[in-house]
């Protein structure tokens, strides 16, 4: 057979030799499978894709995703205001209307409007924080570096490990853990609301712990300093709700949830609106403009994208991966960019890149899969419906 | 009969003419959860090393190979309905199909059970 050891991104040069995460002896003592991924070895399963993908869909799954770049933007001289407006030179984000503790998606985008990274933006007390992708990172930290003003200060919190806790009891796994605020003012961790984020203590232990995740659950990530992170680790799955989950699930996961992966279903060579993303251009930001492609990316708000990312539900069981041509007839419309076979669903699911004349809901298409033609028909994302916790009052 | 192994990680084990073909359990183990496999055409002709089969799993499709060239004289039809018996029993209900062989002395260009354990081990 094929070596199926093809999980590490293709696209990625990785020179040097992999690098290890603070939990590597961990996963390995749980009898992980370990691969190379964005130049760390990294857990892709446990007990098998499927069953982790279903428990994370019924109960809770502990993900190590400390190969994500955790950067923190300041400016001492300008504060805050210095701080959002060089980040707001870079991103399509408004973030005069993030509040303290809140957290927006958003885009990192080269001057042709080209996606260079998507992340997570969320506003501190005293600095902005962005988690980028861990494959990007590196590239991403010079872009900034290249671009932010001189009196902006970049640092990477490479001294942090970062993990998820995923899934309908995620909450209450983390109330089982005696964990406070860290400063008056702050609501417990299982009262936060969908995309907000606060400083915690954990005997003793400082954690940044955000409502938010890669999954469609309910959950959360949590930033724990390198030598805290064994113990948090132990301490969550130790409780009976919580499995490791590897970075397979987090993959049929997000798939489902209908949530594009950087360097798969985004690259340089896409732009926000194609791409899905146009609720990431914030309304100010449509009026005013003002960030990088604005030019290029305004006009197809308004008239819209050549092409489309959509989801595609397929018949039969042979799933479609990324790179596979999509057809109406003879006539080549597209091209899969995600692909697997969906366990809560229990048949194959992609997300591809189609001419806008064939996006519309119901289109079907056929999928070519070495010779083989696939019937597909376009449906929305996600997949799976997300079931984000959100408070009516906090919001 | 005998049981011999490719580097590729398929078994083929030989009653007369007759070679039953699989995956090993080493190679079900890499590729995860099987939730797909495609078979070949009973009375298709392949040549040794030809891909006759695809396994999906959710993480990559694989190629299978044939061990030994020949034609297909059998599937293994409980596949298209429970594709998780490659992960379950790959030696024996998980079989993929049989081929008759167009000649036996490829056999010896492959493992027998002993060297393949002693391969499998060095990965």
């Amino acid at each position: 057979m094929t070596d199926p050891e093809n999980f590490a991104d293709d696209d990625e040069v990785v020179e040097a030799p992999p690098l290890t995460l603070p939990l590597d002896a961990w996963h390995r003592a749980r009898s992980a499978r370990m691969v190379e991924f964005a130049g760390y070895m990294m857990p892709v399963q446990y007990e098998g894709i499927i069953a982790e993908h279903l428990w994370t869909r019924s109960s809770a799954g502990l993900f190590d995703v400390s190969h994500m770049g955790q950067l923190v933007v300041s400016s001492e001289a300008g504060g805050m205001a210095a701080a959002e407006a060089a980040l707001e030179a870079l991103l399509p984000a408004d973030l005069s209307t993030l509040k303290l503790g809140g957290l927006r998606y958003s885009l990192l985008l080269g001057d042709d409007g080209g996606i260079l990274d998507d992340l997570i933006v969320g506003r501190w007390r005293d600095a902005f924080q962005l988690v980028v992708n861990g494959a990007t990172k590196w590239d991403d930290i010079a872009h900034l570096r290249e671009y932010l003003p001189d009196d902006i200060t970049l640092s990477h919190r490479d001294e942090h490990a970062l993990l998820a806790l995923q899934g309908p009891e995620a909450a209450a796994v983390l109330s089982a853990l005696d964990i406070q605020p860290a400063m008056p003012g702050i609501v417990p961790p299982e009262a936060l609301s969908f995309m907000q984020a606060g400083p915690y203590l954990w005997q003793g232990r400082p954690l940044g712990i955000s409502r938010s995740g890669y999954t469609g659950e309910d959950g959360f990530e949590i930033s724990v300093r390198n030598e805290d992170v064994v113990a948090l680790a132990d301490a969550l799955a130790a409780l009976p709700q919580v499995k490791p989950i590897g970075l397979g699930a987090r993959d049929s996961l997000r798939l489902e949830a209908g949530l594009p992966l950087y360097g798969h279903d985004l690259s340089e060579a896409t732009e926000p609106v194609s791409a899905g993303l146009g609720f990431a251009i914030n309304k100010r930001r449509r009026s005013e403009g003002g960030f990088p492609g604005a030019a290029r990316i305004l006009p197809l708000l308004a008239d819209g994208a050549a092409t489309r990312r959509v989801g595609l539900a397929l018949q039969g069981r042979m799933a479609a991966r990324e790179g596979a041509q999509v057809f109406v007839g003879d006539h080549l419309v597209g091209q899969v960019t995600s692909g697997g076979f969906s366990p809560s669903l229990n048949h194959p699911i992609a997300m591809a890149y189609v001419d806008a004349a064939q996006s519309a809901l119901g289109t079907q298409l056929e999928i070519d899969m070495r010779g083989r033609r696939l019937s597909a028909e376009v449906v929305p994302l996600p997949f799976v419906p997300h079931r984000y916790f959100r408070t009516g009052a906090a919001r | 009969m005998s049981r011999y192994f490719t580097k590729e990680h398929e078994w083929i084990e030989v009653a007369g003419d007759i070679g039953t073909v699989g995956i090993s359990d080493y190679a079900q183990g890499q590729l995860g959860d099987i939730t797909f496999v495609e078979l070949p055409a009973v009375g298709a002709e392949f040549k040794q090393g030809d891909a006759a089969a695809v396994v999906d799993s959710v993480k990559a499709a694989s190629d299978i190979y044939v061990p030994v060239a020949g034609s297909i004289t059998e599937i293994n039809a409980a596949l298209e309905d429970q594709p998780e018996l490659v992960n379950t029993a790959p030696d024996a209900g998980g079989w993929l199909f049989r081929v008759k062989l167009a000649d036996a002395g490829e056999l010896s260009g492959l493992m027998d059970e002993t060297a393949y354990k002693a391969y499998v081990a060095e990965l």
